[in-house]
């Protein structure tokens, strides 16, 4: 489903990517694990599309397709999912308003009407049901003075409203507290099915007993430096990523 | 003959169609010398630095509209905020419409201040508050005080409150090659009484217009003053607006200004705190395009201690247009406790748009809390990604994420309708499809 190959990455002339191989297929959880300014955070911006880094060798690749050039708005409409690690405030757009203008600029694109109001109304509460959220709470003001868990679980709201191919979870696991991260986790589990793949970004083994990934991947200075099963990210937190580094230096 | 000389020699005119023996027309010959003194301000100015009123002054303005001019109704319904009930005084090219209007004594008096100036049973007031906070050295003020003969009076005694909210609108109508217009409002709001005014200039065809109005506001006593003005004028129109607060103590006063159209607006606005825990709350939306030009000079005088001022103005500058932020503050040195607010924040997307923001701190007591803080920028890169990502192209993003830049300063809009009107005037000038009704 996503192909990365061989892909480097720099912003302002500093690589940061240094050459990653990934496949995910669908039906598939992957976690990307790594110490901090390992270049997690770059991989899910430059699969989202973020113009700020420039792929200078390799590629993304969705269902076939490579994503070279292609704008973020558009890989979004065909399914890639970035959960924000720190997601933006926008005063005076409502949540509810906000995914009403996302999913129907979505249908806008593939030449689709707008989605019925009754219909949108349907799935909103379904969708904020699944990650309890609160009614109150959809007509506020997006993210704008959110807490940190709030935040999160909307951007999973987002994503169960979206129904992306491809789920990249960055880092959605910090600032929740143990109650926000199983609902959260709860929600992602719920999405999950043999047509969807989702990539868990995380420092920490934490929310991995929650979302069970098959694969785990270690990123350290820009290239993955080991892959195994969910039993490598136990390691991890066991012995933290010093033997790794080590490893790599070799 | 330049504008200043035919304003000069209109005042004989004018003096020939009121009472000459009225103590108010002492008033006005005390003005109008002072404005054939100092004329026009010019460049040279440090006031007037960045905006010019040369090209105005070339302009062969009528001073008074030669005949008596109507509109339909349902020509300017969208210019009044007709989804609710308001009072309502309309001038069509400076003169009373009591067609378009809804004015009221009921236990208020809402009408006009033709009436107010030479009525006796005005005099008490007029005596008290006539250009009294209104400058009597400022050279357009003081033009404005020369001519002034009509306008909106608004009185609202003690303990009282209007029904419902007064909408004070002008409408030229073009029948002049060039008008210019001169209203002068007084509004006092005594102890305890409170009042919503919404004011708008609107010209009604691509004809020159120039309108210098003064407006004198009085709080009294725990007054509440909520004052909106919406400034989406034609493009051949400028507006020079001059309002003057007296606040005395426990009052608050608000006044919002929605800069989105015209050719040259100048917003003079200026508080004086006259008592203490007083609140002046001055905010702004302005969104420009084209070689549209707006000025916002501000001024709050705090003069006795424990008061608040807040000053929040947003601005979005495309095209070629301009525009100004002056604000200054001054708090005496027995203000003590002052906190004073300002904030001035601008967006630039277009390289040929240019913002002029200063603020201008006069503190003299050493005991206040003042902050200010001006910037310039462009959009945020990664607010922008956040929502290319969520499927909202880019064009649509950008837009999105100004309304809501703009949208921030709504908060404080106390009449719904108004700000629902408010909002979607902000997405039109944006070019925001929202996609959602508000």
């Amino acid at each position: 489903m996503l192909k990365i190959t061989d892909l480097h990455a720099q912003v302002e002339d500093k690589e940061i990517l240094k050459g990653i191989n990934l496949e995910v297929k669908a039906g598939e959880v992957h976690a990307i694990m790594g110490p901090n300014g390992s270049g997690k955070s770059t991989l899910a911006s430059v699969i989202a599309g973020k113009e700020e880094f420039e792929v200078t060798e390799g590629s993304v690749a969705l269902d076939g397709e490579n994503l070279e050039d292609i704008a973020p708005e558009e890989r979004a409409h065909k399914g890639i999912f970035l959960s924000f690690q720190y997601p933006v405030e926008i005063p005076g757009v409502s949540v509810t308003n906000f995914m009403k203008t996302a999913i129907n600029e979505s249908r806008k694109a593939k030449g689709l009407d707008d989605m019925p109001a009754n219909e949108m109304l349907k799935m909103i509460r379904e969708k904020s049901e699944l990650l309890e959220i609160d009614r109150k709470f959809l007509s506020r003001s997006l993210n704008e003075g959110f807490s940190g868990g709030e935040k999160k679980r909307n951007e999973i709201f987002q994503m169960a409203m979206l129904e992306p191919k491809v789920a990249i979870l960055d880092e959605t696991d910090s600032g929740l507290d143990i109650d926000a991260l199983r609902i959260v986790a709860n929600g992602v589990n719920k999405l999950k099915s043999k047509d969807n793949a989702v990539i868990v970004i995380t420092h920490y083994q934490r929310l991995l007993d929650y979302i069970v990934p098959d694969f785990v991947h270690v990123l350290y200075n820009g290239k993955i430096v080991k892959s195994g099963g969910k039993e490598l990210a136990m390691e991890l937190e066991e012995k933290g990523y010093d033997w790794l580094k080590q490893e790599a230096a070799v | 003959m330049d504008l200043k000389d035919k304003l000069i020699s209109s005042f004989m005119a004018f003096e020939n169609n009121v009472d000459v023996e009225n103590p108010v027309h002492d008033v006005r010959m005390e003005a109008i010398k002072n404005f054939e003194e100092k004329g026009f301000p010019s460049k040279k100015e440090e006031a007037w630095k960045y905006t010019s009123l040369n090209s105005l002054q070339k302009i062969d303005f009528s001073i008074f509209p030669k005949e008596e001019n109507t509109i339909e109704y349902k020509d300017v319904k969208r210019y009044f905020l007709h989804e609710i009930d308001t009072y309502k005084i309309v001038f069509i090219d400076g003169i009373y419409s009591s067609y378009l209007s809804e004015t009221t004594h009921d236990g208020v008096d809402i009408c006009l201040m033709s009436a107010a100036l030479t009525k006796p049973m005005y005099k008490q007031v007029i005596d008290v508050y006539f250009n009294k906070v209104a400058s009597k050295e400022e050279s357009l003020t003081t033009l404005n005080t020369a001519f002034s003969k009509e306008g909106a009076y608004i009185y609202i005694p003690k303990n009282k409150m209007p029904k419902k909210p007064i909408e004070i609108l002008h409408f030229a109508t073009g029948n002049e090659a060039a008008l210019m217009l001169q209203p002068r409002n007084l509004i006092v709001v005594e102890e305890n009484a409170e009042v919503q005014i919404i004011e708008r200039h609107q010209s009604l065809t691509s004809n020159e217009v120039l309108t210098n109005s003064v407006t004198e506001i009085f709080a009294a006593e725990n007054g509440i003053v909520d004052y909106y003005k919406i400034q989406n004028d034609a493009p051949e129109s400028s507006l020079i607006d001059n309002t003057y607060i007296n606040q005395k103590g426990k009052s608050v006063v608000k006044v919002h200004t929605f800069s989105f159209g015209g050719k040259l607006t100048r917003n003079n606005l200026n508080f004086y705190q006259n008592g203490e825990y007083i609140d002046s709350t001055m905010k702004g939306v302005t969104i420009l395009g084209d070689k549209q030009h707006v000025d916002h000079h501000s001024l709050v005088h705090h003069i006795e201690p424990n008061c608040e001022s807040h000053q929040d103005y947003k601005g979005i500058y495309g095209d070629g247009s301009t525009g100004v932020f002056n604000g200054k503050i001054i708090v005496d040195k027995i203000a003590q406790k002052t906190n004073a607010f300002q904030q001035n924040n601008n967006i630039l997307i277009s390289d040929k748009a240019t913002i002029n923001t200063k603020p201008q701190l006069e503190i003299f007591a050493d005991d206040v809390k003042c902050s200010h803080g001006c910037t310039i920028g462009q959009l945020d890169e990664d607010a922008l990604f956040y929502l290319q990502s969520r499927g909202i192209p880019k064009k649509e993003a950008r837009a999105l994420l100004m309304y809501a830049f703009a949208n921030n300063v709504l908060e404080s809009v106390r009449i719904p309708e108004l700000k629902i009107r408010i909002n979607k005037l902000i997405a039109e000038k944006l070019g925001v499809n929202l996609g959602f009704d508000l």
